[in-house]
């Protein structure tokens, strides 16, 4: 096998496989590596719809959109490595990279000119979320529940709390109930709900589950197997109230939240943002390091898969401009934002291509005005929530007037109650 | 002649191995957890003490068997291939008070057999540990201090007692000492009646319960709650040295180090529970606060919390009497207490081993014991990828293709090593767990603390035990993983109808 490729696509799932089919289309030879024994990443374990609806045209199942992803992977004839494990990356210079990878066939080493990095999220833990207490079984994270039940075939539990409402956490407390598991409450620290307001209602409201907004769990409780958690009553800045009582429960599933799989960038030196806790990136989604690229949630948790999606196309686009020498970095002007955002991605500019800009709020606003200031752009929401990523594209020839950076403001009027 | 040791925990495993030098003896090791060392020992610090902080006066067993245990550990470790290293530890002096203790350490230290101290100045101890707080004033050095594996010590005493024919009986709880004529003649345990002349109470901290069974209950062990973070592999700034501050008569304080597999550790903190509290191993906001303060006075530099990829708690059997409870009896004779064994009860565990039997079943009882003709003191420990060259991984993939299939990508742990240690697990005849399985690879213990790869894990052992997935458990019975197909609530309703 020839060992050199113009750019190595690190995770197989919709951000890996999208990157990988828009390089190859491009024209550039690629190989995906994938941890797992087989490409699709997450939403092979996602049976619910939802998938698709912006990207396809299409409401699909998690399973159906990555296999559609797949087999244009196929009809290109891209290579791939499954179960295949990056063990080291070298940075040779700006041109080329040394990729060691480890999987049941061999220990292999490739180079290559660019890499994209899109290894997905992870999921925050009990000690991340702070619950101390017994750590016994029938605890488990939202994703390794959700793989138990529709990849496995198994029930992880019969009577379950679940901590936070994120959105795969709201989806698998439908799953269970539909397998007859009972959902004693969600459990959610916010004064607002963490997930998409669609899940709220069909996930919770139709089958009755409380949601205890407002609430954390200090702790687990049990000998063997949980047997309770303990429940605090908090305000919005997380300080308790004082008011704490415990719930019975067998299993406990944590869906606080997803972290970006970063850890291989950091080992690399890749400057991170403490607000995304991704890599900083500029609109070619570059890291710091010149020709490590990253996308989909391995460089900002997204709640739409088209978004991951269009994020490895972009990153895509961006190893070819680079190999192609059609961009040169040549600055990397730096995007400010206010105390009412909580992030945005890029956080530099390049002013050589159109730029598309993913940006969350703190807390849930109404008739939101966006602003970016040098260049007088302004984006009007009735609503905007933290749960749902904003999405906003500026044209290059727009950017003209940005000169050393570029600020991101956002007025409201108040927070609507929700 | 028939022996029974009741716990497999450090000090259990280490007269195990002890004793299986010697010919003629049916040495049973029991144990109610399914699998070894899951009690005190696989929760501490593990560090091999120097021996200067004992008082030889007031506690002197553990004064004179600590020094001794960490010159048996340098051997130890070498025959049965535990992980181990020997950085030396730091006794920070933080003003003229800490300062003058240290003559008081240095005093017993000599008495205790400790061969290097030395009072250093903040210039030296700066250059021994980059990363101490610039407000310490000095420091006492004793570079005899080393850390090794805990739990992985447990194990290899074990396996390579089980390799000289020790015979284990785990998930077996003891219910009586059976004594006829004021001689001990078994133990009456859950699975049965097991025959003994000799049997040796090494259950942690239920010494104190299997004591009374003997009649013998002039003492009590109570928990002492030690919680601890643990950081990711990766994280930074780490510390070179084993780091603690002066003891003071309340606690012997909070310690930083860099365990044998390379993850900043600080604790512990020092809890007293009631003796009922024998199972209490959860953490607290208090306990997990006080660690952080005090490990933060140590250090000029914490990694960030972000990097906490695990907390834990430990608990340390307190003994009522001090010291170390290391005895025989005439009534009943053949009754052996190893009782209390509380820090330095790692460090002391081989010293204490050789102790048992020289001072108490050949001295003090008079048994007559003769070395085996052949007996081998060597064990290798699981051949783990991250400790292979290129040429050795490429070899071991094309042998067997599952040392290229890595479960654990935290750990960088690959199923041809959890085979090994369900493997493993069976030939010591303990039952293959998530958390057997977690000790003996470090599968599970990394960043994401097994979210990813548990459930593969549980899939591999109930393949290659050929059980279903819900028998498996984390910790044994009781503990499963999971709880059943998935369609088990529709099975279980149309059988009611």
């Amino acid at each position: 096998m020839k060992h050199k490729y113009d750019t190595i696509v690190i995770g197989g799932g919709p951000a890996g496989l999208a990157s990988a089919i828009k390089a190859t289309k491009l024209g550039l030879k690629t190989l995906i590596i994938e941890k797992t024994e087989r490409l699709g990443g997450i939403p092979l374990q996602c049976i619910h719809e939802g998938f698709g609806v912006i990207y396809f045209k299409q409401n699909l199942s998690g399973p159906e959109f990555s296999y559609k992803l797949i087999k244009e992977v196929d009809r290109l004839s891209i290579d791939y490595i499954t179960s295949g494990y990056v063990s080291e990356i070298n940075i040779l210079s700006d041109e080329a990279k040394q990729v060691k990878v480890i999987s049941p066939k061999a220990y292999q080493v490739f180079e290559t000119k660019t890499l994209i990095y899109a290894a997905g999220a992870r999921e925050k833990t009990l000690h991340e979320i702070n619950v101390v207490g017994d750590r016994v079984s029938g605890i488990f994270t939202a994703g390794e529940a959700q793989a138990l039940m529709d990849i496995y075939g198994v029930m992880p539990g019969r009577e379950v709390v679940i901590i936070g409402s994120g959105d795969v956490g709201l989806i698998l407390t439908r799953r269970l109930i539909l397998e007859k598991a009972k959902v004693k409450a969600v459990i959610e620290a916010m004064p607002y709900p963490g997930g998409l307001v669609r899940n709220i209602v069909q996930c919770l409201k139709d089958f009755d589950v409380p949601l205890l907004l407002g609430h954390v769990v200090k702790e687990t409780r049990g000998r063997k197997r949980v047997e309770k958690v303990i429940v605090e009553r908090v305000d919005e800045n997380l300080k308790p109230l004082g008011e704490s009582f415990s719930i019975t429960c067998d299993t406990v599933i944590i869906s606080a939240g997803l972290l970006p799989h970063v850890r291989m960038l950091k080992e690399l030196g890749v400057k991170m943002d403490p607000s995304t806790r991704g890599p900083i990136v500029n609109d070619f989604f570059e890291t710091s390091i010149r020709g490590v690229f990253a996308a989909g949630n391995a460089l900002v948790v997204n709640d739409l898969v088209d978004y991951v999606v269009e994020q490895g196309e972009n990153a895509a686009e961006g190893a070819y401009s680079l190999i192609t020498k059609k961009y040169v970095r040549q600055q990397n002007i730096p995007v400010l934002f206010d105390d009412n955002i909580r992030f945005v991605v890029p956080q530099r500019i390049t002013k050589t291509s159109d730029v598309v800009f993913y940006l969350r709020v703190k807390r849930p606003m109404k008739d939101v005005k966006i602003i970016f200031e040098e260049i007088d752009k302004v984006f009007v929401f009735s609503k905007a929530r933290p749960s749902e990523m904003i999405r906003v594209k500026i044209k290059k020839k727009d950017l003209g007037d940005i000169k050393d950076k570029l600020h991101v403001r956002l007025y409201s009027d108040a927070s609507p109650q929700t | 002649m028939h022996i029974v040791i009741i716990g497999t925990g450090i000090t259990g495993a280490s007269i195990a191995r002890v004793l299986s030098i010697y010919e003629d003896i049916d040495i049973r090791i029991i144990d109610k957890e399914p699998d070894a060392g899951w009690g005190v020992s696989k929760a501490n610090t593990g560090i091999i003490h120097p021996g200067h902080e004992d008082d030889p006066l007031k506690t002197p067993l553990r004064a004179k068997l600590c020094a001794k245990g960490n010159k048996i550990w340098r051997k130890w470790v070498k025959e049965l291939d535990i992980p181990s290293k020997w950085p030396g530890e730091l006794m920070l002096a933080f003003n003229g008070k800490d300062l003058r203790e240290f003559d008081k350490y240095i005093e017993w230290g000599k008495k205790n057999n400790v061969e290097k101290m030395e009072i250093i100045d903040y210039g030296k101890l700066k250059s021994l540990e980059n990363n101490v707080s610039p407000n310490a004033v000095g420091a006492l050095w004793v570079p005899s201090a080393g850390q090794i594996s805990p739990w992985e010590a447990v194990i290899a005493l074990i396996e390579n007692a089980v390799m000289n024919g020790v015979k284990t009986l785990f998930g077996t709880k003891v219910l009586d000492i059976v004594i006829s004529n004021y001689k001990v003649i078994g133990v009456k345990t859950d699975k049965g009646f097991i025959e003994a002349d000799i049997v040796i109470n090494a259950a942690g901290l239920y010494a104190d319960v299997v004591s009374s069974m003997a009649g013998l209950d002039f003492f009590t062990i109570h928990p002492r709650k030690g919680e601890y973070y643990v950081f990711d592999e990766n994280s930074k700034p780490r510390v070179s040295r084993i780091i603690h501050p002066t003891p003071t008569p309340v606690t012997k304080g909070v310690y930083v180090v860099t365990t044998v597999d390379g993850s900043l550790m600080i604790g512990p903190s020092a809890k007293d529970l009631s003796p009922n509290m024998k199972e209490d191993t959860s953490t607290t906001f208090e306990g997990l606060e006080y660690v952080w303060t005090e490990a933060k006075k140590l250090v000029r530099e914490l990694p960030s919390k972000t990097d906490i990829v695990k907390t834990f708690a430990g608990l340390r059997p307190e003994p009522s009497t001090g010291d170390f409870i290391i005895e025989a009896y005439d009534d009943p004779w053949g009754f052996i207490n190893v009782a209390g064994i509380r820090s330095p009860g790692l460090t002391s565990a081989p010293a204490i081993a050789y102790y048992v039997v020289n001072e108490l079943l050949i001295n003090r009882l008079g048994l007559k014991m003769k070395n085996k003709k052949e007996w081998n003191p060597y064990r290798k420990r699981i051949r783990k990828i991250t400790e292979m060259d290129p040429e050795e991984l490429q070899r071991s993939i094309a042998e067997d293709y599952r040392y290229g299939k890595i479960v654990c990508t935290c750990r960088k742990v690959s199923e041809a090593e959890i085979i090994e240690a369900i493997k493993r697990i069976k030939e010591i005849g303990a039952t293959p767990t998530l958390d057997g399985i977690k000790f003996r690879t470090l599968a599970m213990f990394g960043q994401c603390q097994g979210s990813f790869c548990r459930k593969e894990i549980a899939n591999i052992i109930s393949r290659e035990m050929k059980l279903p997935l819900w028998n498996i458990t984390i910790k044994g019975k009781g503990s499963e993983y999971v709880i059943g197909d998935i369609k088990m609530f529709f099975k279980s309703e149309s059988h009611e109808a």
